[in-house]
């Protein structure tokens, strides 16, 4: 918690910080969506949802193996990823929250990727020149996640009665997890100083513009309140789900350490 | 195999003599190599086999899954976690372009999906045996997928044209999976001394029912003779067995591991390995049931089903309301 809170971190410090906050997002999310394999709906969505996770574990390994370069203490994506405790993760809430039934996984999906391509479009074009590489790619792929999350969320906000209520139960139970990526803290404040990464809070207005588009089209109510879970991305207090979800996927590694797979 | 003890007939191949025209022009053309597609003629029993052999090899690879599947969230390296997530998409993959194929001869995703849940259709029975630990995602990849391979690489010469194109996409990624899962044996089989021990438990425990794939003995089988006229079968399950073994046993000394089999020795006079069977009580168990993930797999599948029900309805109902509205727009615009 120390250094989660520590008021003014060096520039190396919140570069890697920044790293870890990205490459957790993406790895926590892509665990989640992996954990639908072979369980979807319709063929086609397990084919989609391995697609995207794929993509999000392909991200993963690009920001935490640059979050472990830059950090110069020998650590790998690898290691960051599988030997860390809850503490020293930097995903948002909103990816670690369990997947629920279908729909709330999708518009989770949606709400994350309505951010992810703001976020990423920013990065393209940021002074760190390895951080607009692999957003440059990322970005990519995100818009891509971004059209088939918002299709199939208007598909379902627009489709039966069951399948609208579905969707604003999903809407209405994630909404508290929105506000987080939007919250500037000192690491953010140094980011975007230093012309590495975008002010958090200057992507909500163009953010709320999607989600206005894409949830009117699907007949679906935006939530009003605007109070906002925090404590993932500072690392500060992630939920209860986090721990479970890490020791199933750090199992391996934390049972048997020191072997290569 | 993926397709076991799929029946045709039940009556053994038609003699020439007992042949319409139509039916003796459709097996010389199956006799000089030529496709059979979809818009062309064919006898009842040639299409009935065909959709009972592709839909039990679509409902597999669907399936085929969640063995897999069970490990994807506790891979132990992230590129790991990405080769295996990929791997089971292609078998969804497969399962997609198979069912494509078995629509061509009349019968529907849905249709087939439900004698699946239903019990009406089998899938292979190797599904039907747990993954337990991570070694199982090697042995899977190496002898599941190998003679998955076995048996596939022949039919992408069989007479009906939509199975034949299938098998052939689809052999080209089985043999990457096969590649895939001896590395990962190859690593444990080389790791610390619990890796090991877990590389030798995985292929104890998958060896016999990698021999069972291929069903029992069919030398005598009226289907199989009738499948092989027809060209759906190419080869006899103890041929594509034997060449199994005969390929297997030489991967399994390079890794440092031995076959549970005290029988297994070269045979210089046949050429062959000999080997023993595979326990056939255990085999027909499984089919019937009673395997020891059976109760499980069909629940998750319908499951899956299930909970997916007012997805597949939402997605239909708003396709309707935009069809509607364009025609409407439509109406309004004239
Ligand atoms: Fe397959
Ligand atoms: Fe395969």
């Amino acid at each position: 918690m120390a250094a989660a809170v520590k008021a003014a971190p060096t520039r190396e410090e919140a570069l890697v910080e920044f790293l870890l906050r990205l490459g957790d997002n993406t790895l926590i999310l892509g665990h989640r969506v992996s954990e639908w394999c072979g369980h979807a709906p319709v063929l086609e969505e397990d084919i989609a949802l391995a697609n995207t996770g794929l993509d999000l574990i392909g991200q993963t390994q690009l920001w935490l193996g640059l979050a472990g370069e830059v950090e110069g203490k020998g650590r790998t994506a690898d290691s960051l990823a599988f030997l860390r405790d809850v503490w020293d993760f930097r995903n948002i809430l909103l990816v670690e929250l369990p997947n629920g039934d279908f729909g709330r996984t999708l518009m989770r999906q949606f709400l994350f990727d309505a951010w992810h391509v703001l976020m990423l479009g920013r990065l393209t074009e940021s002074a760190d020149a390895r951080i607009a590489e692999i957003a440059h790619k990322a970005g990519k792929e995100a818009a891509y996640h971004l059209d088939r999350s918002s299709d199939l969320v208007i598909g379902l906000g627009d489709g039966t009665d069951e399948s609208r209520r579905r969707m604003q139960e999903a809407l209405d139970y994630l909404w508290p997890y929105v506000g987080e990526p939007f919250m500037p803290d000192a690491v953010d404040q140094l980011m975007a100083a230093e012309g590495v990464a975008p002010d958090p809070a200057s992507l909500r207005q163009e953010y709320d513009a999607t989600l206005r588009r894409v949830l009117g089209e699907a007949t679906l109510t935006i939530p009003q309140d605007p109070f906002a879970q925090l404590g993932g991305k500072t690392g500060v207090r992630h939920s209860e789900h986090l721990g479970h979800l890490l020791t199933e996927m750090q199992w391996l590694q934390r049972a048997y350490p020191g072997a290569s797979w | 195999m993926y397709a076991q003890m799929v029946k045709s007939t039940g009556q053994g191949v038609k003699p020439r003599e007992e042949m319409s025209p139509q039916e003796r022009a459709f097996q010389d053309r199956i006799d000089a190599d030529q496709k059979i597609e979809p818009k062309d003629w064919m006898p009842d029993a040639y299409r009935k086999t065909l959709i009972r052999q592709i839909g039990q090899h679509a409902h597999s690879e669907i399936v085929g899954q969640l063995p897999e599947g069970n490990w994807i969230t506790r891979a132990p390296t992230l590129e790991r976690k990405a080769i295996l997530l990929a791997k089971v998409q292609d078998e969804a993959g497969h399962g997609l372009y198979l069912y494509c194929a078995a629509e061509t001869l009349g019968v529907s995703r849905d249709e087939l999906t439900q004698d699946l849940l239903s019990g009406r259709m089998k899938y292979s029975s190797i599904f039907n045996y747990p993954t337990l630990t991570w070694a199982d995602m090697g042995a899977v990849g190496w002898l599941v997928d190998g003679a998955a391979i076995m048996n596939q690489v022949p039919l992408q010469r069989t007479s009906y044209g939509p199975y034949s194109r299938a098998m052939i996409r689809i052999c080209k990624e089985e043999s990457f999976h096969q590649r895939q899962g001896y590395d990962i044996m190859m690593k444990m089989a080389n790791g610390s001394d619990a890796q090991k021990k877990m590389a030798q438990d995985a292929l104890n425990r998958f060896w016999y029912p990698s021999l069972m794939m291929f069903g029992p003995s069919d030398k005598e089988s009226v289907h199989s003779a009738q499948s092989m006229a027809w060209k759906i079968k190419i080869n006899t399950n103890d041929e594509l067995r034997q060449k199994f073994v005969d390929q297997t046993v030489p991967q399994a000394e390079l890794l440092g591991l031995s076959i549970p089999d005290p029988d297994l020795r070269w045979n210089e006079e046949r050429g062959h390995y000999d080997f023993s069977e595979p326990d056939w009580t255990e085999f027909f168990d499984v089919l019937r049931g009673a395997g020891p993930c059976n109760t499980d797999r069909m629940a998750a599948r319908r499951n899956a089903w299930d909970d997916g029900a007012w997805f597949r309805d939402g997605l239909m109902a708003h396709a309707e309301k935009k069809r509607a509205r364009a025609a409407a727009a439509k109406t309004a615009a004239e």
